[in-house]
């Protein structure tokens, strides 16, 4: 099966390390992918909030050219593409109004859209489609004693969870745990990184980060694993602020794809590593298979 | 009876008050079915169903030489007994009477008074036509099997055996676990009077055990129900136990002698929070008074090899059976008792709790055993990690009123969750802060709102939310190290943080994992929440929808101790007033092979619901056992040759009635 990939802006930008992991573990696995032609903005965040029948157009226009290229799945990494793709999808199939506004400016460029793509997360493919057995079977290096904490973020599970549980998603933790990481028990997995509030409302948002990380620390974790590129920008990008208003939080922010691309003993530097500012320890020496 | 077979009708129709005389024009009815062919006589009165109206049913039978009677009034749920008795008195057969519904299929649900008066005619003309082919028919006797088999030894079925026994009545109790006592066996005290569980329960437990009366199978199950009521024959099944009940005296002196000098393995009577030996008794009091050996832990059973201690210590007695098998009993019952109980919500399944994941949150259960004084921590409150609790938090309605979980408020919860708060904080240090988290306060019953008003003055805390997340994570010092249980105050308006150091969950109540298989087995059905129906949620609330089986207690809903017990009487009264009639009267509207015409397809037995029909070989035709027959009918429709009838409902009964409701002028 061939994947249509919609990178988004964050993964050309601050989640640069998510796509530069990503795409070299889909080619470890075998997964075939194609970028797809001519995409835009997806209509996350501030364009939703403003207007959110416009921000239905954007999104399903990539909808409608991935729909058109003959492809049933889409694959978008970034949590908030994900998010709005869905609902993108959802609006559509559920108002007539918003079906109608979006079907006569696809016209214009001459696309239709008929709901018929899945929007598809990496941890999706990978854990279901992929299969945690063919995973394992690639792994080189196990991550044996690496205590991951894993974060999932908000916008995955809510407020549509297609493919884990809302309150408790489990598919990192399995996903991980077939990498040999030893997982730690974390019960904020799905809380509010402070998401784009760290940028307009810092006092707020960066309360949330600080909560986040200070609670990886206090559960011994070498590092804690994402999946949305939001989530590992806030988590990563402010420890001088949260060290001046609190305590220093020295813990690295990874995407599940580089830990993924460590275990399949990619080097470091093709994965992005070197991006984050809190740098990862070093693995323990390269094992067998697990 | 039709000497000249000229067939003579009295109508009768009912202004039920102005029930039916509001919406239908009665007198004209009754002049439209006057002339219509063999009615001989066509009255409409005040109230048929009163005295007066069934005498003049019966003084125009006789002056009138009437030989079928139809009356036109309400459903025959209610009076058709009545009306039938009246034509039996008046001298007839009584299915020479038929009734016609206008009231609950006409008045009460039209508003248009003119086509309102021309359905009841339609009725009365279908009525009419009908009548003149019905046959004399006689009310079925099946005699009863005095014994009662009762399935579930907790309160319900506890209460309901000896209700019976006390009667004289032969009972079989028949139980799964080790011992009797259920769930209200593990409770400390009971709400709202606060009285000794143990004290008001295990009198009743032993008396079940010593009575003549009642044979107790404990650690068996049910295997296979077959016939109908007043004649099932029951399989059950015997687990072995590997100590003969017969010989063993309860000295537990086997127990002091095993191998395992110290008990071992999670004891399931104190819900895993204590530990007992691979030979054990579940509890002091447990009925009857003998030790088992769980074949998963024991030695002997597992490996093959061990010592032998516990034979040694039993001597003489020999009590100890290694080699004990599984055993069938057949019995023969009439009726049949379900007081299968219910079980707990499992709180894993809601992971926001941490319920497994933090080692000091607890299940209801689990602390009705920690505040136990012969519970594992003595009565002592002290958490699995060691500690005494200084603040405590209940939450409510846990697998309760939840759509994502059940749906159904359990009736018992908030009542019990206020017992455990006086009882946690009656056994912990006086300063103990102990917060309750509730929906609504649900707290109906005798001297119920009472206690609720006791616990507010005893100083817990009441706090209205769905507690959202139970977690270990700190947002200032004071929560490092503790629970922190996040809710929105909703009288407050506020989302609030409480720390705590341990957390009660109080789950709700479910039916058993294996109802399903249960009411097959019985041939009973379940509501949607999977407990077992009811044949009337008010008017028969103990029956269900198969003759002979009742049913008491939480496997029919969520209820308190008084109210299983209440339904335990009524069942137990229920199936008394069926032994002691000694036969039970059966409409005849069964199905008939005639088997002149029957081809022996045998398309029609696997279809009867209630698998009345049997296929004899030796004459290649299909047979209806009345007994068991409920008349649904489906045979007479399947049947392609058309040999099977059925009374009440012939072919020619029917078509009659259709073309006089659909050609009457
Ligand atoms: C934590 C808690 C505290 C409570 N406190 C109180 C209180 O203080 N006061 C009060 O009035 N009520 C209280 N209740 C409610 C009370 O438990 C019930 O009203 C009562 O136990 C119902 O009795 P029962 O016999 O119907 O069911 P159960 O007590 O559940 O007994 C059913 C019995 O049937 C057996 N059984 C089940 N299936 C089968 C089968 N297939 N074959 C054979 N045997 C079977 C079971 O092993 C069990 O022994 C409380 C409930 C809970 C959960």
């Amino acid at each position: 099966m061939k994947y249509a990939y919609y990178p988004g802006c964050s993964l050309r930008g601050t989640g640069r390390a998510y796509e530069e992991s990503l795409l070299p573990v889909f080619k470890a696995l075998g997964v075939e992918w194609q970028e797809i032609e001519d995409w835009n903005c997806c209509g996350a965040t501030a364009y939703m909030a403003v207007d959110e029948v416009k921000s239905c157009v954007l999104a399903a226009r990539n909808l409608a050219i991935a729909e058109k290229a003959g492809y049933s799945d889409i694959v978008a990494p970034c949590s908030a593409c994900y998010l709005v793709l869905n609902k993108a999808r959802h609006y559509v199939e559920e108002s007539k109004a918003i079906a109608n506004t979006v079907r006569r400016a696809l016209k214009t460029a001459n696309l239709t859209y008929n709901c018929k793509v899945k929007v598809r997360h990496p941890l999706d493919v990978l854990v279901n489609d992929v299969g945690l057995d063919r995973i394992k079977k690639r792994v080189t290096r196990p991550l044996r004693e690496l205590k991951v904490v894993p974060y999932y973020g908000c916008q995955i599970v809510r407020p549509y969870s297609t493919f884990d549980d809302q309150a408790n998603p489990t598919a990192m933790d399995r996903l991980l745990n077939a990498l040999g990481a030893e997982l730690v028990y974390y019960p904020l997995k799905t809380r509010c990184c402070g998401g784009s509030l760290t940028g307009t409302l810092p006092e707020p948002g960066l309360l949330c980060t600080y909560i986040l990380l200070k609670e990886a620390i206090k559960r011994q974790a070498d590092v804690m694993s994402t999946c949305c590129s939001l989530c590992q920008f806030n988590l990563d990008a402010y420890r001088d602020k949260i060290a001046a208003k609190w305590e220093p939080v020295e813990i690295p922010v990874v995407f599940f794809s580089q830990l993924m691309g460590l275990a399949f003993g990619l080097p470091a530097e093709q994965i992005g590593l070197q991006r984050g500012f809190a740098p990862m320890k070093p693995l323990p020496a390269p094992g067998v298979a697990a | 009876m039709d000497n000249n077979n000229e067939i003579r009708i009295g109508f009768y129709i009912c202004h039920c008050g102005s029930n039916i005389a509001g919406m239908v024009d009665v007198a004209d009815v009754a002049q439209y079915v006057e002339k219509l062919p063999g009615v001989a006589l066509s009255r409409h009165y005040k109230y048929m169903c009163s005295d007066p109206g069934q005498e003049l049913i019966q003084q125009d039978i006789k002056d009138h030489k009437l030989n079928r009677v139809v009356v036109a009034s309400c459903s025959p749920l209610l009076h058709e007994h009545t009306f039938r008795q009246a034509t039996e008195k008046g001298g007839l057969n009584p299915f020479f009477f038929h009734m016609v519904n206008i009231r609950e299929h006409d008045s009460w649900v039209h508003t248009d008074r003119q086509a309102a008066t021309e359905k009841a005619k339609a009725l009365a003309s279908a009525a009419i036509q009908r009548v003149a082919y019905h046959k004399p028919l006689e009310m079925k006797k099946v005699p009863i099997h005095p014994d009662v088999l009762v399935v579930g030894g907790g309160i319900a079925g506890i209460h309901a055996a000896l209700t019976l026994a006390n009667a004289g009545k032969k009972v079989y109790l028949v139980e799964r676990d080790p011992t009797i006592g259920g769930h209200m066996a593990r409770f400390d005290k009971t709400f709202p009077t606060l009285d000794c569980a143990a004290c008001i329960l295990t009198p009743k437990m032993s008396a079940v055990g010593s009575n003549p009366n009642i044979t107790l199978w404990s650690y068996s199950e049910v295997a296979e129900v077959k016939g109908y009521v007043g004649n099932y024959k029951v399989t059950v099944r015997r687990k072995p136990r590997y100590v003969h009940e017969d010989l063993c005296v309860g000295c537990q002196e086997c127990i002091k002698a095993c191998v395992y000098k110290e008990p071992k393995f999670p004891d399931e009577f104190n819900e895993g929070l204590g530990k007992r030996k691979p030979i054990y008794i579940p509890f002091p009091q447990a009925t009857p008074q003998v030790v088992l050996i769980d074949p998963e832990t024991c030695l002997q059973l597992k490996l093959g090899k061990c010592k032998q201690t516990c034979v040694a210590a039993c001597a003489d007695r020999q009590a100890i059976d290694f080699h004990q098998k599984e055993e069938l009993k057949q019995i023969d019952v009439g009726t049949i008792i379900l007081a299968t109980g219910f079980k707990t919500f499992d709180a894993k399944r809601l992971a926001a709790y941490g319920y497994g994941v933090h080692q000091n949150v607890y299940t209801a259960l689990e602390v009705e055993r920690l505040v136990n004084a012969s519970g594992p921590t003595g009565g002592e409150v002290v958490l699995r990690d060691g500690q005494k609790p200084k603040a405590i938090g209940i939450i409510h309605c846990v697998g309760s009123r939840d759509e994502k979980t059940n749906r159904w408020c359990s009736r018992v919860c908030c009542m019990y969750s206020l017992k455990l708060a006086h009882l946690l904080k009656e056994h912990s240090d006086p300063a103990t802060e102990i917060y309750n988290f509730y929906i609504d306060m649900r707290t109906p019953g005798k001297g119920y709102d009472e206690f609720y008003d006791k616990l507010l003055d005893e100083g817990v805390h009441f706090i209205r939310g769905r507690v959202g997340e139970v977690t270990d994570w700190a947002f200032t010092p004071e929560e490092e190290g503790k629970l922190v249980m996040r809710v929105e105050d909703t009288l407050a308006g506020y989302v609030r943080r409480i720390p705590v150091d341990m957390v009660v969950l109080a789950t709700g109540l479910e039916p058993h994992t294996d109802a399903q298989a249960v009411r097959r087995m019985f041939n009973m059905s379940c509501g949607s929440e999977g407990f077992f129906l009811e044949r009337h949620p008010k008017l028969a609330p103990v029956s269900t929808f198969t003759d002979g089986v009742f049913i008491a207690g939480c496997c029919q809903g969520p209820k308190d101790i008084p109210d299983t017990v209440a339904q335990a009487g009524a069942a137990a009264a229920e199936a008394m007033a069926l032994i002691d009639k000694k036969y039970i009267e059966q409409e005849p509207n069964t199905a008939f092979v005639d088997e002149t015409d029957c081809s022996g397809c045998k398309s029609c037995v696997p279809l009867c619901p209630y698998s009345a029909i049997s296929f004899v070989e030796d004459k290649k035709k299909a047979v209806i056992n009345e007994a068991l027959c409920k008349g649904c009918g489906t045979c007479v429709a399947a049947c392609p040759s058309g040999s099977i009838h059925q009374n009440l409902f012939e072919d020619e009964e029917i078509f009659k009635e259709i073309e006089g409701v659909l050609a009457y002028d």
